[in-house]
């Protein structure tokens, strides 16, 4: 048994102000290796909040947050995230070659193997052509993948996800769940991907870590043990798809 | 061929209107006899002979040295401290009370001030220049960058950016547009500027000559004057215009897509 890529330890979170309010309460989870694990609740549940510790954008009011051991105080260089809105979090000056070239300039990645790797990203994303335009030219669900190969570019351990797909028409959604499913494998990445779309939680994880509304606390977590490589009609067809979202919903509902 | 046509239409609804003007003044003041309002085929002689072959070459080259250095002393300055005034909270909680009282402070009525500093020549006009186009520029900066979507910010911590290239990659690009507003109602400052720090002070520029032809019955050197500061403005517009398309290419792109969404 490995050490969990992150760990949480009654992790509290309280925005302050004239009348405190309480975002997490006391959340306690691990994250194993290689896990997909997807956070679900009702909005106001803290999701965002959550994901925000995760990544080391903001540090807990009260107990731990740790990635590979130590504990967040930065955002650590193994760590990707994917904003919900990719239109705020592509940079629009840039191509998108440029876009996910970044983080390995900043890393000082050499020139020959920078260029390789962003075709490779790119490539598997599919996006082998997109280079050279600019994100504004690209769809939204183009625009996302871009994100995507962005934050994987520089092969991070930990993807964090914020509702990457709740912009996109319902078609394409199918179209990412199944391409972020695959691209995790190629990279062999911890995936936390945060949602309140519980049927997209159930077929993506192996986890669900289901949130109460707020205070955002831990209800239950699932394990999903429905069978991989996961397929948009097999799996949602699955009499045991059809369990877990009964249970799952059940438990996001309940006070 | 059809784009050039299209071209061709944008461009012909822009000057009709000016040439129209032009031709209106020219056939209504062809056989002027007023002495203030002379004919403009002889104020485009006057022009011909002063400006582009004659004497008043050396005012022109005198004025324009004066707008171009302080301009580029005023963007500068403008674009750096309001940089340094965005990433330092306390100079800039300090410091805004008077930015706002200078900013407000009509230009000209420094030029004795600065006359009684700095005397009457290059150093004195470019101060005035520069002190009066930082403003726009100083004062866009400092907004557009604390305008910046904090998504982008947290992007760039999450890629890992030092503070100084947050600034360089992604601050200043995400600022620009804005920052561009700013500059370019600097330039129209500085133009302003140049001309009335030549007029109240002055043994050379554009605005001395201006005055002087004025002063000295010389109505055909007055008009001459007005025209050629007019094509400056123009000129320099058009100038400003190309370098902003090709730096905020992107900008007006992005808008362009979002507008037919």
């Amino acid at each position: 048994m490995t050490a969990p890529v992150v760990s949480l330890r009654q992790v509290c979170k309280v925005y302050g102000g004239a009348r405190p309010r309480v975002a997490l309460a006391d959340i306690t989870f691990d994250v194993a290796r290689g896990e997909f694990l997807c956070v679900v609740g009702p909005s106001g549940a803290g999701k965002t909040t959550l994901l925000r510790c995760l990544a080391g954008l903001m540090p807990p009011t009260s107990g731990e947050a740790m990635f590979e051991g130590a504990p967040l105080r930065s955002v650590p260089a193994g760590i990707g995230v994917v904003f919900q809105d990719y239109g705020r979090s592509l940079y629009p000056w840039l191509t998108v070659a440029r876009n996910v070239e970044l983080p390995l300039k900043v890393r000082r990645v050499r020139r020959p193997e920078r260029s390789s790797r962003v075709a490779e990203v790119l490539a598997s994303v599919d996006l082998a052509d997109a280079g050279r335009q600019y994100p504004w030219q690209l769809s939204g669900g183009m625009q996302q993948r871009v994100a995507i190969a962005r934050a994987l570019a520089y092969r991070p351990d930990l993807l964090l996800m914020d509702e990457p797909f709740a912009s996109v028409d319902a078609q394409t959604r199918f179209e990412l769940e199944d391409l972020i499913l695959r691209v995790r494998e190629e990279f062999g990445v911890t995936v936390v991907f945060v949602t309140h779309d519980i049927d997209e939680s159930i077929y993506l994880a192996d986890r669900v870590v289901v949130l109460s509304r707020s205070p955002g606390a831990v209800t239950e977590i699932v394990d999903i043990t429905l069978p991989r490589p996961r397929d948009q009609i097999a799996t949602k067809s699955d009499p045991a798809f059809a369990g877990y979202r009964e249970h799952v919903l059940g438990r996001v509902m309940s006070r | 061929m059809r784009r050039y046509l299209s071209w061709l239409g944008r461009a012909a609804t822009r000057v009709w209107l000016p040439i129209a003007v032009v031709a209106v003044w020219w056939v209504w003041s062809a056989h002027s006899k007023s002495l203030y309002f002379p004919p403009l085929s002889s104020i485009l002689r006057t022009l011909w002979t002063q400006w582009v072959t004659g004497p008043a070459r050396a005012q022109l080259a005198s004025s324009l040295s004066h707008l171009l250095t302080g301009y580029v002393l005023a963007a500068v300055i403008g674009v750096g401290f309001g940089a340094l005034l965005w990433s330092l909270r306390y100079v800039r909680d300090a410091t805004s009370p008077y930015m706002y009282f200078l900013y407000v402070l009509p230009a000209p009525v420094l030029v004795p001030a600065v006359m009684t500093l700095f005397g009457i020549g290059f150093t004195m006009k470019v101060v005035i220049i520069a002190f009066a186009s930082l403003w726009p520029t100083l004062l866009n900066t400092l907004d557009g960058m604390r305008g910046v979507d904090p998504v982008k910010l947290d992007t760039s911590r999450v890629l890992g950016m030092s503070r100084v290239r947050n600034v360089f990659s992604v601050v200043l690009p995400a600022a620009l547009p804005q920052i561009v507003a700013g500059l370019r109602s600097s330039l129209q400052v500085a133009i302003i500027l140049m001309v009335v720090s030549e007029w109240v002070a002055s043994t050379d520029g554009i605005g001395y000559y201006i005055v002087n032809a004025q002063q000295s019955f010389d109505y055909l050197g007055m008009w001459s004057g007005i025209i050629v500061l007019a094509i400056i403005g123009i000129v320099a517009n058009l100038l400003f215009v190309v370098v902003e398309n090709r730096v905020l290419h992107w900008h007006y792109g992005a808008r362009a897509v979002e507008g037919a969404r």
